[in-house]
């Protein structure tokens, strides 16, 4: 029963995520072409938002990078948690790769033999906290990003290094993370807890953003990347900053891309 | 300036385009990635080489029905342009640009198109699929023979050492060093 409800939710969070952006990256977008002056960057922007409509109009998915299945459950208090969540999201993945379709991206590391169901050896990749329902979201998550994403440690008095290491990190990306991104950036806790941080970050939808952001934010933009590395005015639509403590001698920081095609979806699971 | 139209194979043609015209391609092209070229480099190429278009691209494919085939990061075939050059190609499409050495190696033969990374609906669009080779490889990996219908490319890199990326990027060092007071 459980099994099923969450093979059902994931099949369908990936479905809407596959076939169609959250209105805020759409309006993030429309923004963008708006405010974009150079003539090559304008015809990018454009050809993305028609993207947009071709994709909604003929239900295929946006990019043929369907991405990696992150996924993010939240349980309520009381709610027993078992492995036939794990076997239900796999489940999903599975039925989601067939019925969209999916490209089958998940390989071995090594091999590269392709597993073909966009899993982990038959395990999808759940992270759990606990929340006031019991909601799935995922957050397909394209390689070109996840390719030039980075974390780094700084030395405790080097926090005037984090500004500097973002804007290198995009520097360095340019138009590989298919600009204009969105930037995960994860503060502190432990070396493998910053570029979660990063991450979770970009589950955060697009909106006002604090003083540090909004510094970060304009130093990327004035770099001239570009739609797509192409040149222009429009490098990034946003940046989203997580922290959490850390230990006194350690500063670890991690900058996690996301494409401007930002999928993510969120699917309420019935329980009882 | 109004989008230039081009048919494959091409041609001379294309010696005169500048990096940031606009082109609409149409005609045969054929994808290929990472594991293609190196199965290309050791057996040869399936295809008729002369004025062929090679689209750095990994479809996703139902029953030989194109549905997303958008462009994947060319710099991943940096050290894999220069045979397929040789025998005779004169551009390729994907996103991201290319590495100095493939900006030598276009120079006076061949081109570089860039597609608007993550539209592959729009790409789905405007081809269909007539063929396949090296199916074994993999749906993401195998050659898959697209014909299209006025693909909308930006010349990225022409065959004068103009390249669009390489001009953002020198742009955008100097702007990333000024920021941060190193100058």
């Amino acid at each position: 029963m459980i099994r099923e409800r969450f093979a059902t939710a994931a099949e369908q969070a990936l479905l809407e995520a596959s076939l169609s952006l959250p209105e805020d990256v759409v309006a993030a977008l429309e923004n963008a072409s708006r405010r974009e002056e150079d003539p090559v960057a304008r015809a990018e922007l454009a050809t993305m938002l028609e993207n947009l409509s071709e994709a909604k109009c003929l239900k295929v998915p946006i990019c043929q990078d369907t991405g990696t299945p992150v996924f993010y459950v939240t349980l309520p208090n009381g709610f027993v948690f078992t492995d036939e969540i794990y076997a239900g999201i796999a489940e999903g993945v599975r039925r989601a790769t067939k019925s969209i379709p999916l490209r089958p991206n998940s390989v071995d590391p090594c091999t590269r033999e392709n597993y073909g169901d966009n899993l982990d050896n038959g395990r999808p990749v759940v992270h759990i906290r606990p929340g006031p329902r019991c909601e799935l979201t995922v957050l397909p998550k394209g390689g070109g990003g996840e390719n030039v994403s980075k974390v780094t440690s700084f030395l405790p008095s080097e926090v005037h290094r984090i500004k500097e290491f973002v804007l290198e990190t995009m520097c360095e990306a340019g138009g590989r993370p298919c600009p204009p991104v969105i930037l995960g950036v994860g503060i502190g806790g432990t070396f493998d807890q910053a570029p979660a941080l990063a991450k979770e970050a970009l589950l955060e939808p697009l909106g006002p953003m604090d003083p540090f952001e909004t510094e970060l934010f304009d130093a990327i933009n004035a770099l001239g990347i570009g739609p797509m590395g192409l040149g222009g005015n429009v490098t990034c639509l946003g940046v989203k900053v997580n922290r959490a403590a850390c230990h006194t001698s350690s500063l670890p920081v991690a900058v996690n891309f996301q494409c401007w095609v930002c999928r993510r979806a969120t699917v309420l699971v019935e329980v009882d | 300036m109004a989008p230039v139209e081009l048919t494959t194979p091409l041609g001379e043609v294309i010696l005169s385009l500048r990096a940031g015209d606009r082109v609409f391609l149409s005609g045969t092209v054929y994808t290929a990635r990472d594991e293609a070229h190196v199965r290309m480099q050791k057996e040869g190429i399936p295809f008729d080489p002369n004025g062929a278009v090679i689209y750095h691209c990994g479809p996703v494919v139902q029953d030989g029905r194109i549905l997303a085939a958008g462009p994947t990061t060319s710099a991943r075939m940096n050290n894999l342009a220069g045979f397929v050059l040789d025998a005779g190609v004169r551009a390729f499409i994907g996103k991201g640009g290319m590495a100095e050495n493939v900006r030598e190696e276009l120079r006076g033969r061949g081109v570089y198109f860039a597609f608007t990374g993550g539209c592959a609906a729009l790409a789905a669009a405007k081809m269909t699929c007539t063929g396949v080779f090296f199916e074994d490889l993999g749906m993401a990996e195998a050659v898959w023979v697209l014909e299209l219908d006025r693909l909308p490319l930006t010349v990225a890199i022409d065959a004068v050492g103009g390249d669009l990326y390489e001009t953002a990027r020198n742009r955008a060092g100097a702007c990333c060093d000024r920021i941060l007071n190193r100058r």
